[in-house]
């Protein structure tokens, strides 16, 4: 009951922003991911001037500087899509599991892409893009299917604390995993060296064409249930009382984050924290409706990931920092902030 | 219950405890000797015990006392190093997953020792300061954050393991700089090895252990008392924060220094403890079996890891891969026995 109580005030001041307000927030978020985009593609190891980009982009690619934006459009369009996918999958897990703390990474579906993926490659040779993505999907959802199990056990079921700690356990323990299958194998760990530490760098376009798919199909999966989320979030008697199948729904969001994650790990490599920032974020600028967080987590993500793949290219010239460290300097210290602001008894 | 049915319950529990730390004693022992007489050329035990105890032998001179001596006793001493420092925090913050390797103070000393390695090209004894620096302000930081009105053992888990994950992304990144990718180097820091150890990097962690486990030995009534809980420990005549002070300290540097000498030896001390507590049984200090059972997990691990396999894996491939599951078989556990970790 108190649930009711407590929900009761949120329709005028959460749930509902009125509608201006949320155009204009998308208007502004779209503006800065294009701005984005062209700093993305303008900075770097070597700057760019914007009559070179359009220089490029006509089809000149003579001089060093064009070649330089030919290399970085690539890059650009996959930071898009792994931050759009991340983005979006870490709103997923939080409406799904009612978790603050949910985040691909944190709650092993990296760790498990990322072991399914390297054993692959180690023990059968399975280095082709398809099969990549298949084991990082299969993976990230044996992952996931096991931390909830795990965290389910016991007294209270799922609960925000037993999920976390079962999350965080099993990525420390698949992450060690993938060390113990990788360090040893020079072959390997040379291809794979940056690819575990979760980067944009090596983008191409056929990656980029192998991973459209399966994130525009996660990301179609995760809208169509925004509604069911929502549900979710007024608690499971009270979803199933308003006529929601709250098994399925869950079944499916999961589903979309499962694939969307798998999809990003396979292609970026691990990248964590974005998943986890991004929603609450969301939550900030237009409240709790995930018909709206859903489409405003894709594209903050996709900023976030195209911000800090820029910063790591700046800050360490003329070497690059992988995206997915700078994501983990900016994340990790969010994550003990939500940690922090929990009170004892709901952790 | 008479009193002298609980005389007789204390008395085997003693007997018990003597003839467990007895048997760890003699396997650490016969570990020890075996770890010496294995390799590419065996040398049998009176070959190894002559080396030891000084003697020139052709050969095993320097094959075992130059190459696989070393090895051994860093083994050994990072395995107590380990063993006391994951008990101490696992037995006063009353939680088996609060050990230093979960909760980021490894990765604390790791970060701190490749940035002096890398960066500044330092070498052992100041690589073990660096480490220790790290080490003491990681544990700092940690327990400032996860201190807000009243201490709770799974938000300072929860922290740490974001503090964890800042740091082991500071080591993968000065990793990735040093000039040459360095499987040798990379495979230290990001799991710990026994590889190309040398009477250089024993010497800080032995003096270490020397100065700090009878320091560690001796608090081990505390530490006991500490279990009870702040209030009841003082009314026993503990201490509290003095001791504690002291048991941190003390656990944070013998840590430091074993990592900066062998990089994080993955699981160690989160394993050394429990299973220290399964065999000795209830009622017994557990520092004196941790640091027996931490010392033995380490050396069979690098006797698995050097010839179970084709391959040579570094001693912390082996721990991981019998850590995770470990840690993975304590989390259902817990959950299923409806107890809160």
């Amino acid at each position: 009951m108190s649930t009711i109580e407590a929900r009761a005030p949120l329709p005028d001041t959460a749930l509902r922003r009125p509608g201006a307000v949320r155009l204009a927030w998308l208007l502004a978020t779209l503006v800065i991911l294009a701005g984005l985009c062209v700093a993305s593609v303008a900075f770097g190891v070597r700057e760019v001037s914007l009559a070179e980009i359009f220089a490029a982009l006509g089809g000149d690619a003579n001089g060093v500087s064009q070649g330089a934006v030919i290399a970085r459009i690539p890059r650009t369009v996959l930071a898009i899509l792994v931050g759009a996918a991340l983005g979006v999958a870490g709103a997923a897990m939080q409406a799904v599991t009612r978790n603050p703390l949910a985040d691909p990474g944190i709650f092993g579906l990296t760790g498990g892409a990322s072991l399914a993926v390297v054993i692959g490659l180690a023990f059968f040779g399975l280095a082709s893009p398809y099969a990549t993505l298949a084991l990082a999907v299969t993976g990230a959802a044996v992952a996931a299917v096991f931390v909830y199990a795990v965290g389910s056990l016991g007294r209270g079921g799922a609960t925000p604390l037993k999920l976390a700690l079962a999350g965080a356990a099993t990525s420390a323990a698949l992450m060690s995993l993938v060390s113990a299958v990788l360090l040893p194998r020079v072959d390997v760990l040379e291809s794979f060296r940056f690819w575990q530490i979760g980067g944009v760098g090596g983008a191409t376009w056929d990656r980029i064409a192998l991973l459209v798919p399966a994130v525009l199909a996660g990301l179609a999966i995760c809208l169509l249930t925004a509604r069911g989320m929502n549900s979710l979030a007024l608690g499971d008697e009270l979803a199933a009382g308003l006529g929601e199948n709250v098994t399925r729904t869950r079944l499916i969001a999961a589903g979309g984050a499962v694939i969307l994650c798998g999809a990003a790990t396979a292609v970026a490599g691990p990248i964590a924290f974005v998943g986890l920032v991004i929603p609450h974020f969301c939550r900030l600028l237009v409240g709790t409706d995930h018909r709206w967080l859903l489409p405003f987590s894709a594209i903050t993500g996709a900023g976030l990931l195209i911000a800090a793949d820029i910063v790591g290219r700046v800050i360490a010239r003329p070497t690059e920092v992988q995206v997915g460290i700078v994501t983990a300097l900016i994340g990790a210290p969010f994550f003990i902030w939500i940690v922090r602001r929990q009170k004892v008894r709901e952790l | 219950m008479t009193l002298d049915s609980v005389v007789a319950g204390r008395q085997a529990r003693i007997r018990r405890h003597a003839v467990t730390g007895g048997i760890l004693v003699l396997l650490l022992v016969a570990a020890f000797l075996v770890s010496l007489m294995v390799g590419n050329t065996f040398y049998g035990p009176g070959d190894v015990l002559r080396v030891i105890f000084g003697e020139t032998v052709p050969g095993a001179s320097f094959t075992v006392g130059e190459l696989r001596l070393p090895r051994s006793v860093l083994g050994v001493l990072s395995g107590f190093a380990f063993g006391i420092a994951g008990v101490t925090f696992q037995t006063m913050l009353r939680n088996p997953l609060a050990s230093p390797d979960i909760i980021g103070i490894s990765a604390g000393a790791s970060a701190a020792a490749v940035f002096g390695i890398v960066f500044l090209s330092l070498t052992d004894s100041i690589v073990s300061v660096f480490a220790l620096v790290g080490a003491l302000f990681t544990a700092f930081a940690i327990y400032l954050l996860a201190h807000k009105g009243g201490f709770a053992g799974a938000r300072l888990i929860l922290i740490g393991i974001g503090v964890a994950a800042m740091l082991n992304s500071v080591i993968t990144y000065v990793l990735s700089r040093a000039a040459a990718w360095d499987l040798q180097t990379a495979m230290q820091w990001l799991t710990g090895s026994l590889n190309g150890a040398t009477w250089a990097a024993v010497v800080p962690l032995a003096i270490a252990s020397v100065v700090l486990i009878p320091l560690m030995l001796a608090q081990a009534r505390g530490l006991d008392m500490l279990r009870l809980g702040d209030d009841s420990a003082a009314s026993l005549g503990v201490r509290v924060i003095r001791t504690r002070v002291l048991l941190i300290l003390g656990a944070v540097a013998l840590l430091a220094f074993a990592t900066a000498a062998t990089g994080p030896i993955a699981f160690v001390a989160f394993m050394a403890g429990p299973i220290a507590a399964r065999l000795v049984g209830p009622g017994a200090s557990l520092l004196l079996p941790a640091a027996l059972v931490g010392a033995l997990l380490v050396l069979i691990a690098d006797l698995i890891g050097q010839f179970a396999f084709g391959t040579r894996y570094p001693v912390g491939v082996i721990t991981g891969v019998l850590g995770a599951p470990y840690l993975i078989y304590l989390l259902i556990r817990t959950n299923r026995s409806g107890g809160s970790l």
